[in-house]
């Protein structure tokens, strides 16, 4: 794995592209590291607000050294985020996390399935399927009409969409879509809130296939250090081994059999 | 220029360390810090057996600080020796263990089971807020830190490091009670107790309500208290509390602290030990300091 470090990036461009939900690209050195599932910390420069919020990266161009983040306006942080524009210097913790086992999978029947702000870091993960060869369903849920990152995503394999107001595709969750379309991968890749997240366990379980959950909690250092974010695991986990595997550095991403949510 | 300061008879090559529960053991910031630079490294809390911690949100931020109650999630003394100390022992930095406990027996039990080991020092963990039985318990009342002062004296190999708790009355009563137990030298301060509510959800942003605040926003009162410890006994005093610059540091030297310890920030900036270290020399070349004694308690 790569070193971690803490780097000054450059604003290339950034716009709202649905209600509260910000498309950012970033000129970065950390790009030609990166991989689907894996996240930066991101610091605000307003130093009242001390910790790098974690977001997890939407595309990676390594040629161009640019990383693409989608994060949702959700605070202070994000608020002074989502004011930046094209040149603005950001200082940018990376790159943190484990990432999808996306070579592990190949020529398996995958499934996507997206939930809200767990949508972003299905493109980069759609993306490097691609590159690889293999064409995933994608299945991403919204709250509403507000879609995002939807067409891009057809790019890279069939798309299914559920939203909760039913205005747009099926009427429900993600799993809804699964079950409607009778889908039955060999493999689920996942990110969502943590009910879509113990649904799609449940799902796995079920149906005996494999399933990885990308976990999202409040963090501090970012780097393991601080034992802020960890999720109960079914064993003992590596660090401490008291079932508490830390989210940053053993995650985000993890086989749902062994995580206790 | 001299950097060099002896707390408890150990000789640290410069002033700066790390705060317990802010740098593990040193293995997640080996990516951005040669730990080798570093007067030495103050783990996190290891009790005599593993401890799983609080449920989590365990973090949240504060303006200008945060507050954590983590719990002491702790893999246990036997791992801690196993991994963590022969991964220490490849820098030449010193290494600071900090204990805690639930009762005065697992605080010896890690302490003897220390004795033999490379360790150079022991930190007694009697302050963080965040657990229910034993620590802060240990550290709020000076009759009971006398005895745990004491009681650890009789069994430690190494030199012994209380760390006391901000949330007392008398900062002063405290430091002198572990002087005349024993105390090799103290440290603080541990995090001041406080809470945050969420608006939105209306409910704590804590798992376990209350938490333990760090960060730039507590600094005033960590000099405050260093400052009144160090005039209280002859011990050295290792100063912490929000130290982000050179210039904190050196306030908490001036102040009294032979030494100081950075936590919070490296969460904000991993490069912060580093940074402050230079800073120091930067400092003492400006203002011709030759001995880094000079600054020590240099403001009364």
């Amino acid at each position: 794995m790569s070193k971690k470090k803490k780097v000054q990036a450059v604003v290339i461009s950034q716009k709202m592209i649905a209600p509260d939900i910000y498309d950012l690209w970033l000129q970065t050195e950390l790009a030609r590291e990166a991989n689907a599932g894996q996240f930066v910390g991101v610091y605000p420069n307003d130093k009242s607000h001390l910790l790098p919020r974690p977001i997890s990266i939407c595309q990676v161009e390594r040629d161009k050294g640019a990383l693409r983040l989608v994060y949702r306006l959700a605070g202070a942080g994000t608020g002074e985020f989502a004011t930046w524009q094209p040149g603005q210097v950001a200082e940018v913790l990376g790159v943190l996390g484990n990432g999808f086992p996306v070579k592990e999978w190949t020529g398996k029947q995958i499934a996507l399935l997206g939930g809200g702000i767990g949508i972003p870091p299905m493109l980069e993960l759609a993306r490097e399927l691609k590159e690889q060869g293999d064409r995933p369903v994608i299945v991403v849920g919204y709250r509403d009409k507000d879609l995002f990152l939807c067409e891009e995503l057809q790019g890279y394999g069939r798309v299914l969409i559920a939203t909760q107001d039913g205005s747009v595709g099926v009427n429900g969750n993600v799993l809804d879509v699964m079950r409607e379309e009778n889908l039955s991968p060999e493999v689920m890749m996942a990110c969502g809130p943590m009910p879509m997240l113990r649904a799609v366990k449940a799902f796995a379980a079920q149906r005996g296939v494999k399933a990885y959950l990308s976990l999202e909690e409040r963090m501090a250092c970012g780097v393991g250090a601080c034992l802020g974010c960890v999720c109960k695991t079914v064993g003992k986990d590596h660090h401490s081994h008291v079932n508490n595997a830390r989210i940053c550095t053993e995650g985000p991403v993890f086989d749902a059999q062994e995580v206790d949510i | 220029m001299n950097t060099k300061v002896t707390i408890g008879g150990v000789e640290f090559k410069n002033p700066v360390l790390t705060a317990s529960g802010t740098f593990g053991s040193g293995m997640e910031y080996s990516d951005f810090v040669d730990l080798n630079r570093l007067g030495g490294i103050i783990t996190k809390g290891v009790a005599n057996v593993p401890w799983e911690g609080n449920p989590v949100p365990r973090v949240a931020e504060t303006y200008g600080g945060m507050l954590n109650a983590i719990g002491l999630q702790n893999p246990g003394i036997c791992v801690f020796i196993e991994r963590d100390l022969p991964f220490l022992e490849q820098y030449d930095t010193k290494k600071i263990v900090n204990v805690c406990g639930k009762s005065v027996e697992d605080y010896l039990d890690v302490v003897e089971k220390l004795g033999d080991t490379s360790v150079d020092m022991l930190e007694i963990n009697v302050s963080c807020p965040n657990v229910k039985e034993g620590a802060i318990a240990f550290g709020q009342k000076a009759d009971c830190l006398y005895d745990i002062t004491s009681q650890i004296k009789k069994k430690a190999k190494q030199p012994v490091i209380m760390k006391l708790s901000p949330n007392v009355t008398d900062i002063a009563e405290m430091a002198k009670a572990a002087e005349a137990a024993g105390a090799d030298g103290l440290s603080l301060i541990n995090t001041l107790t406080g809470m945050k509510i969420d608006v939105h959800r209306r409910t704590f942003a804590l798992a376990n309500r209350t938490g333990g605040l760090s960060g730039p926003a507590i600094k005033p009162v960590a000099v405050r208290m260093v400052y009144q410890a160090a005039q209280a006994v002859k011990i050295p005093v290792i100063g912490m509390g929000g130290i982000a610059t050179a210039e904190d540091a050196i306030e908490f030297l001036l102040a009294g602290a032979s030494a100081v310890a950075v936590g919070a920030m490296n969460f904000v900036n991993p490069y912060t030990t580093v940074e402050i270290l230079e800073g120091i020399e930067a400092y003492m070349r400006k203002y011709e300091v030759e001995d880094i004694g000079e600054l020590i308690g240099g403001v009364r």
